[in-house]
């Protein structure tokens, strides 16, 4: 049937008006841009006339959804961090030791006298010197667990508990190291989105992947470098009971102690209690500020629990020293003076204004649970992302204009059909583009200029079949109909196997190969569309408007 | 009157020496592999860890001075190139700069990377690093294995699908012809020694996507063929079929080329080696779909009493309508 019903002839213009449509803002990449980033910025900081100008520069009802670019077109800063989730095992187990002791010691009479053994740091031994009460020790410390839920165990617990002759060993159970990996790595990607949302840069990446992984893109960025600083830095602040001093790097800290070196001095190590007093995550503001000699400091304030632990034990400790530690570092051990009991502080050293601003920022994140290895760096300066950017307009352009040559010089009127169809699919890819925020790579350019070149093959599927038939069947429209009717098979089996493989390269492939991906599947998508609907509704317009008697293919 | 690639009604015997055609396939593979095994693939660092260095400057590139400065950080294996591409500008200078894995670390850290662009900078001061790309060896051996699993997986997905389409015979003949393509696609990246990475596995994916599109529509015309000319040998209905669809192989390799040869010239060197990849497969694909594929069917026979009733195009989507 050469027919179309109304509503499929409507339908197809339609799905066609409204990708142009969607298609639109590339037109206008940089207005487009600033307008949506102006708005970003009114929403935040209220309008400025500045930014007012900026909004109008692209009308409000218009679509202003853009194709992303990817970081090869624009530039920026690629990580692919692993977090390294054992870390939390030890700290974790590090904290767990005073609430065993406390546990323990009311029951010394049954138990004898207890003491912390040296062992792996994820574990706790603790030897009690009467045996025989191993089962009471025992019992005390099961009933710490805390039960938690998982998918598989119903009564698992987040410690285990065993005795070996006279010593008690704790370690975290398995069901709640998966948990804690869990938690480990989430915490990380909040935490690092929280820090490079401070920076203020344009539509970052940051993801999971897999297990233990977290990619993170940012575009515009300087330099991969650049954001380790951002993120990298751990900043994990306690603040510990000083035992001792010394210049030592060697010295002996004793079983719970813990040395660690002053930040500023060189040589100086201080003795400090493995367990902190008050820790980083019990900040609730930190700012950068300068001390009563005007150096620059940070300022902090710690939330009701904090503020009660903190004021207890300055309370309790005047005239000693505590240690102020962030990243294992002593920055300074100042003399307790009075007791301290609004949960706020000062933290002076020998800072710069711009390191005291990203240490308040830092604390203000919060720390990272756990360090992290970076595994993939990649650094895209913008120029060669313009570069790149031009090389495949012009390569885009030079192929568009070659292939629409070339089908007309071939197929004569039936060329210039198939070309406005091919002009409508690659505003189609774009279209469907910005709808779903894809993200343009430079392969994905490659994928739309493959599209460009692969999308005449419906079409050419289908004219050399009306070929074949004009010369056999009993006039035009018989031939036409016919034309698509038998090569439609071809048509659906050859693209489904493309699109076969495009589907995997998503599934599998990771950055630039998921751009290719994308733009190659929408492409086969787009030219279907285009060949088995389009061409054909607008050869069927010309066919009933003029009715030749014969065609020429 | 029209342009033509081919002329109407050929009838070009192509299986008069199907086995010859084989043979030189079968040559031709054997010579890839020899290559890849004697010269290897020169992977990029997606596949063997470690750091490229892409540099920019004003003044022409001297290699030599280039690597007398990086040799004394003692990085290893420092492999330095010079890139040239028409799209350069006269005072724009690029070189690629390849560091090895570091022993002992998963990425090179940025203490090291300092090290390099300083003692470039001592060499040529106005040079500006303008990628900076470095890869652990944990991850490139799991990109290796990703990149291995997805061809061997779209091949599979490739072969049911065609099982489930046609016969087992075509699927067979098109799978021979795929992985064909991708073995004389590597060999040529061995024998050249372009660069290997992340976005030639996408290439050969397409090229797996690509050679199968024309050898499907091959099989498609042969399919019907079949149920049309029941008197008529095999070898013969093979030859009509790839004649009758001559015309359009050659249109449709011709449009891609088009394309693709405009983006290998104007591109930017940064895809030339994927365009290149791609290029060569539909040159490879195109061969082997007409010589291959139909020479394995040829080989392996067909199933010729087709139950269904037979009618122009029978099968579930010829029915569908516009």
């Amino acid at each position: 049937m050469l027919q179309f019903e109304l509503w499929k002839k409507v339908l197809i213009w339609l799905t066609c008006a409204v990708g142009l449509w969607l298609a639109l803002p590339n037109a206008f990449y940089s207005r487009v841009e600033q307008h949506n980033d102006a708005l970003a910025a009114i929403e935040v900081g209220g309008e400025t006339p500045a930014l007012a100008e900026q909004v109008a520069e692209w009308p409000n009802w218009m679509p202003s959804a853009l194709v992303n670019l990817g970081l090869d077109l624009r530039g920026g800063a690629h990580l692919l961090a692993e977090v390294e989730v054992a870390d939390v095992y030890a700290s974790r187990m590090e904290a767990m030791w005073p609430e065993i002791r406390d546990a323990l010691r009311p029951e010394r009479a049954e138990i004898g006298t207890i003491r912390l053994q040296p062992s792996d740091p994820q574990e706790i031994h603790v030897r009690i010197s009467q045996p025989e009460g191993m089962a009471r020790a025992l019992q005390v410390v099961r009933d710490l667990a805390r039960p938690i839920q998982t998918l598989t165990g119903v009564g698992s617990t987040d410690i285990e508990v065993r005795g070996e002759g006279d010593t008690l060993i704790v370690s975290l159970s398995e069901a709640e190291k998966l948990a804690s990996d869990d938690r480990t790595v989430s915490q990380s990607l909040e935490i690092i989105r929280r820090r490079i949302d401070e920076v203020g840069t344009r539509e970052p990446t940051i993801q999971r992947q897999g297990k233990d992984r977290i990619l993170i893109q940012v575009p515009g960025i300087g330099s991969a470098s650049e954001l380790k600083e951002i993120i990298g830095t751990t900043a994990q602040l306690t603040f510990n009971p000083v035992v001792g001093r010394g210049s030592d790097a060697n010295a002996n800290p004793g079983v719970g102690n813990k040395l660690v070196p002053a930040l500023e001095d060189e040589g100086v190590y201080y003795t400090l209690e493995s367990a902190p007093v008050v820790t980083g995550e019990e900040l609730v503001d930190a700012q950068p500020a300068f001390d009563q000699n005007g150096r620059p400091a940070v300022n902090f304030r710690f939330n009701t629990s904090g503020a009660r632990k903190f004021g207890d034990y300055t309370a309790e400790n005047i005239g000693s020293p505590f240690a102020i530690v962030l990243d294992d570092e002593v920055i300074s051990a100042p003399v307790i003076q009075s007791h301290i009991p609004g949960g706020s502080g000062i933290i002076t050293g020998n800072f710069t204004v711009e390191e005291s601003t990203n240490l308040a920022v830092l604390l203000r994140a919060g720390a990272l649970p756990a360090r992290l290895e970076f595994l993939e760096e990649r650094t895209i300066g913008p120029e060669l992302g313009q570069d790149s950017i031009e090389a495949g307009r012009i390569a885009t352009m030079v192929a568009f204009v070659a292939v629409l040559v070339f089908m007309a010089l071939s197929y004569g009127l039936f060329g210039i059909f198939a070309n406005i169809a091919l002009i409508l699919n690659v505003a189609l890819i774009f279209g469907l583009l910005s709808l779903i925020g894809a993200t343009l790579t430079l392969p994905g350019i490659a994928g739309i200029v493959l599209t460009v070149g692969m999308a005449v093959d419906a079409n050419v599927l289908v004219f050399e079949r009306i070929r074949e038939e004009l010369k056999t069947s009993r006039g035009p429209a018989r031939a036409i109909e016919l034309g698509y009717e038998k090569a439609l098979s071809a048509i659906l089996d050859a693209n489904i196997t493309t699109f076969i493989t495009a589907v995997i390269l998503f599934a599998i492939g990771s950055g630039p190969v998921r751009g290719f991906a994308i733009t190659l599947g929408l492409g086969i998508l787009t030219s279907v569309f285009t060949a088995i609907y389009v061409t054909r509704l607008i050869i069927v317009m010309w066919y009933d408007r003029r009715r030749p008697k014969t065609i020429e293919v | 009157m029209r342009l033509k690639l081919v002329r109407q009604n050929t009838s070009v015997d192509f299986f008069k020496n199907w086995k010859r055609w084989l043979g030189l396939s079968t040559f031709l593979m054997l010579l890839a592999f020899g290559s890849f095994m004697v010269r290897g693939l020169n992977y990029g660092i997606d596949f063997r860890g470690g750091t490229t260095i892409r540099t920019e400057s004003v003044q022409p590139i001297d290699v030599g001075a280039y690597r007398a400065a990086l040799a004394q950080l003692e990085l290893g294996d420092v492999v330095i190139s010079e890139v040239f591409d028409p799209a350069f500008g006269d005072d724009q200078n690029v070189a690629m700069i390849r560091i090895q894995a570091q022993a002992d670390e998963e990425a090179v850290t940025a203490d090291k990377i300092a090290l390099v662009e300083a003692a470039l900078k001592a060499v040529a001061p106005e040079i500006k690093f303008v990628s900076v790309e470095s890869v652990g060896p944990k991850v490139s051996g799991e990109l290796i294995q990703t990149a291995v699993l997805a061809v061997v997986l779209a091949i599979a997905a490739v072969l049911v699908y065609i099982w489930l389409r046609f016969e087992w015979q075509f699927a067979l003949a098109a799978v021979v012809a795929l992985v064909h393509d991708v073995i004389l696609t590597i060999g040529i990246f061995s024998e050249l020694q372009i660069k290997f990475d992340l976005a030639i596995i996408a290439a050969l994916l397409t090229i797996v996507g690509y050679s199968l599109n024309d050898t499907v529509v091959v099989f498609d015309r042969v399919r019907e063929n079949l149920r049309k000319y029941k008197k008529k040998s095999l070898p013969e209905v093979l030859n009509l079929s790839i004649n009758e669809t001559l015309s359009r192989t050659f249109m449709t390799s011709f449009t891609t080329l088009l394309a693709l040869i405009s983006l290998f010239v104007l591109g930017g060197d940064v895809i030339r080696g994927f365009v290149f990849a791609m290029i060569w497969g539909v040159i490879v694909g195109t061969y082997s779909s007409i010589f291959v594929a139909s020479s394995i069917l040829l080989y392996l026979g067909v199933k010729r009493d087709w139950s269904k009733p037979s009618n122009t195009s029978g099968n579930q989507f010829a029915n569908v309508d516009a």
